[in-house]
């Protein structure tokens, strides 16, 4: 369990992102939203890249699927909220069990090459299965979910609780399983997979599980985003958004889970602040992404934890090891 | 009968440009496991700089050596000053190249504008064979010249001569080549020069036909890894094989599932992997 000081953080950080927003301006709230759905994506890639030690190159992949879903299924045949969800998540639960059968054939960078291409075939699909994605178009007014809430959710305010909610729930599913045996086992894995199987694990199924999971919460994301943005299009499912979902985690700290949210959040936030100011924003996310691996390769949670073992605080993030 | 000699002579010109990437690509695999998002941005900026040099002076074998030489030298900028100390840490590969990529993606749209470029070929490339009632560009045939030769070259370099035997064992076992005094860092350092400098040529010589615009560096990237993927890391034939197959499949794929295209060069990729998970030619 984490020490007490970092509950005590990680309930004001809550508490701050449930009585805060009525006082944020509407722009800020969008951002804030937009934080939260892209979070769940960072936080979902954690569970692969941070605590199994796989790092995906294709998770845009899933993020896409379930927004494709809800672009299709809302557009074309007016579903509700909550067939909608369902479906994206499970189709992003088939497609990821079907990727995983093939990427975790490889291990390395192998594996970053192979989800690579998988992430791929999804952007083609999106990009030239025009009677299904209407290609480069993309899918337009999608409709915000209605939930029979005397809020509509087509306001800026209820969707962020919305949003929300989709992100503690997610939030909470990944910790349950980072805590459990099942995800220390992920982390034996991580550390060293010869020990693990020599001890009698199936690391080839616990990695699957993992990736699945993984893939479906990603799905999850894509739903929100959908319902967000009100629009999907090839670009929400190009390779930059897989690598940039590998910044988020990689510039929060892996296996941390909130740290790659907070990550999220950062790069969200940067992204637009900055696209104000000048037309060059991609040479500073550019610098970003290299300025993480050189000052901090450990993220931000890792410079966090080093500057609480500085000042002889509680050192360190809580290093889960493998229950041998 | 016409469309399939048309569409296969496609395939294989369209191959014959990735290879000019991917071959490179393979072996820097091969050699340094360093996934690098920079390739295709290699490819671009190579295109871009050939064409302000065949502005500049009207030559178009000037415009290539004058491509590939300054990408060659960016790549190996990059490569000393950032990669070779990320050596294994595939995370930080991916993201510091990806850093570079979004930067030259940038410094190409300052420099160069947003609009799409065709670089002019001379008038010997220009125009086409004909036999019978099937025409074949000039400019595609040497294409598929151009790479052959590059081919060769790289053959022999790999096969016949002491620096070849040093790459190749490098590739093999670094730690073991190191161990026998083959100075292992110059070699890799060598190696990604000349990566980056086949990728230029490629692109310089890709403006020619496809033309050079913003956003070809991550329109050719996947390829060039999907080339590599079937063919395995490190190996020239695999490299070969592989830019061929992935070539052909993408032309016809696109001819005939026109909303499939990607999923008709995917799923093979899929199960030749299911069947070899290190590609066709690799070695774990």
């Amino acid at each position: 369990m984490p020490p007490r000081s970092r509950l005590i953080g990680l309930g004001a950080l809550l508490l701050l992102l449930v009585i805060s927003p009525p006082f944020l301006s509407s722009y800020l709230l969008t951002l804030l939203t937009q934080a939260l759905i892209y979070g769940i994506l960072a936080m979902s890639l954690d569970l692969l890249l941070g605590y199994t030690g796989l790092p995906s190159l294709g998770h845009a992949a899933y993020l896409g699927v379930g927004a494709y879903s809800v672009g299709v299924l809302t557009t074309r045949y007016g579903a509700g909220f909550w067939f909608t969800l369902a479906v994206g998540v499970l189709v992003a639960m088939v497609v990821a069990a079907v990727f995983g059968l093939v990427a975790l054939r490889a291990t390395g960078v192998y594996f970053l090459m192979i989800t690579l291409a998988l992430g791929m075939v999804i952007w083609g699909l999106a990009h030239r299965w025009v009677s299904m994605t209407q290609g480069d178009n993309g899918i337009s007014r999608i409709p915000r979910p209605d939930l029979g809430l005397p809020w509509s959710l087509a306001n800026p305010l209820p969707f962020y609780y919305f949003a929300l909610g989709g992100f503690l729930l997610a939030l909470w599913i990944l910790w349950v399983i980072v805590q459990s045996p099942f995800g220390q086992s992920l982390v034996g894995i991580r550390e060293s997979e010869s020990r693990m199987r020599t001890l009698g694990y199936d690391v080839w199924l616990h990695k699957y599980i993992g990736f699945v999971i993984a893939g479906t919460i990603g799905g999850l994301a894509g739903v929100l985003w959908a319902y967000y943005n009100g629009f999907v299009s090839p670009a929400d499912v190009e390779l930059a958004t897989s690598v940039e979902a590998l910044l988020m985690v990689a510039l929060g700290g892996r296996a941390t889970l909130l740290g790659p949210a907070v990550g999220a959040a950062a790069i969200v936030f940067l992204k637009n602040l900055v696209s104000v100011y000048t037309h060059r924003w991609l040479l500073i996310l550019g610098a970003v992404y290299i300025g993480t691996i050189v000052y901090a390769p450990e993220g931000i949670a890792g410079a966090v934890s080093e500057l609480q073992s500085k000042r002889g605080g509680r050192a360190g993030r809580p290093q889960a090891k493998a229950e041998a | 009968m016409e469309f399939w000699v048309i569409q296969t002579f496609n395939g294989v010109s369209y191959g014959a440009l990735l290879f000019l990437l991917a071959g490179g690509l393979s072996i820097i695999f091969g050699m340094m496991r360093i996934v690098n998002m920079t390739h295709g941005s290699y490819y671009l900026l190579g295109g871009y700089v050939g064409l302000t040099a065949i502005w500049r002076t009207g030559s178009f074998p000037l415009a290539i050596l004058l491509g590939a030489l300054a990408i060659a030298a960016i790549g190996l900028g990059e490569y000393n000053a950032f990669l070779k100390r990320l050596s294994g840490q595939e995370l930080g590969q991916v993201l510091t190249t990806m850093g570079f990529a979004l930067i030259f993606q940038d410094l190409g749209l300052v420099l160069w504008g947003g609009d799409p470029y065709t670089i002019p070929v001379p008038a010997v490339l220009s125009g086409s064979y004909q036999f019978g009632e099937l025409f074949f560009p000039i400019y595609r045939v040497f294409i598929v010249v151009v790479a052959a030769a590059v081919a060769v070259i790289l053959w022999l370099v790999l096969e016949r001569t002491r620096i070849g035997a040093m790459i190749r064992a490098t590739v093999d076992d670094a730690e073991m080549a190191r161990g026998v005094g083959i100075n292992v860092s110059s070699i890799s350092m060598a190696v990604f020069a000349l990566g980056a400098f086949l990728a230029a040529v490629g692109g310089v010589v890709a403006g020619g036909f496809v033309g050079v615009y913003p956003g070809a560096d991550f329109e050719i990237l996947p390829y060039a890894f999907v080339v590599v993927i079937v063919g395995g890391m490190g190996s020239l034939k695999g490299a070969l094989i592989g830019s061929l197959m992935v070539g052909l499949l993408d032309n016809f794929g696109k001819a005939l599932f026109p909303e499939l295209s990607y999923f008709t060069l995917f799923a093979p990729m899929a199960a030749i992997l299911a069947i070899r998970p290190t590609g066709l030619f690799g070695r774990a």
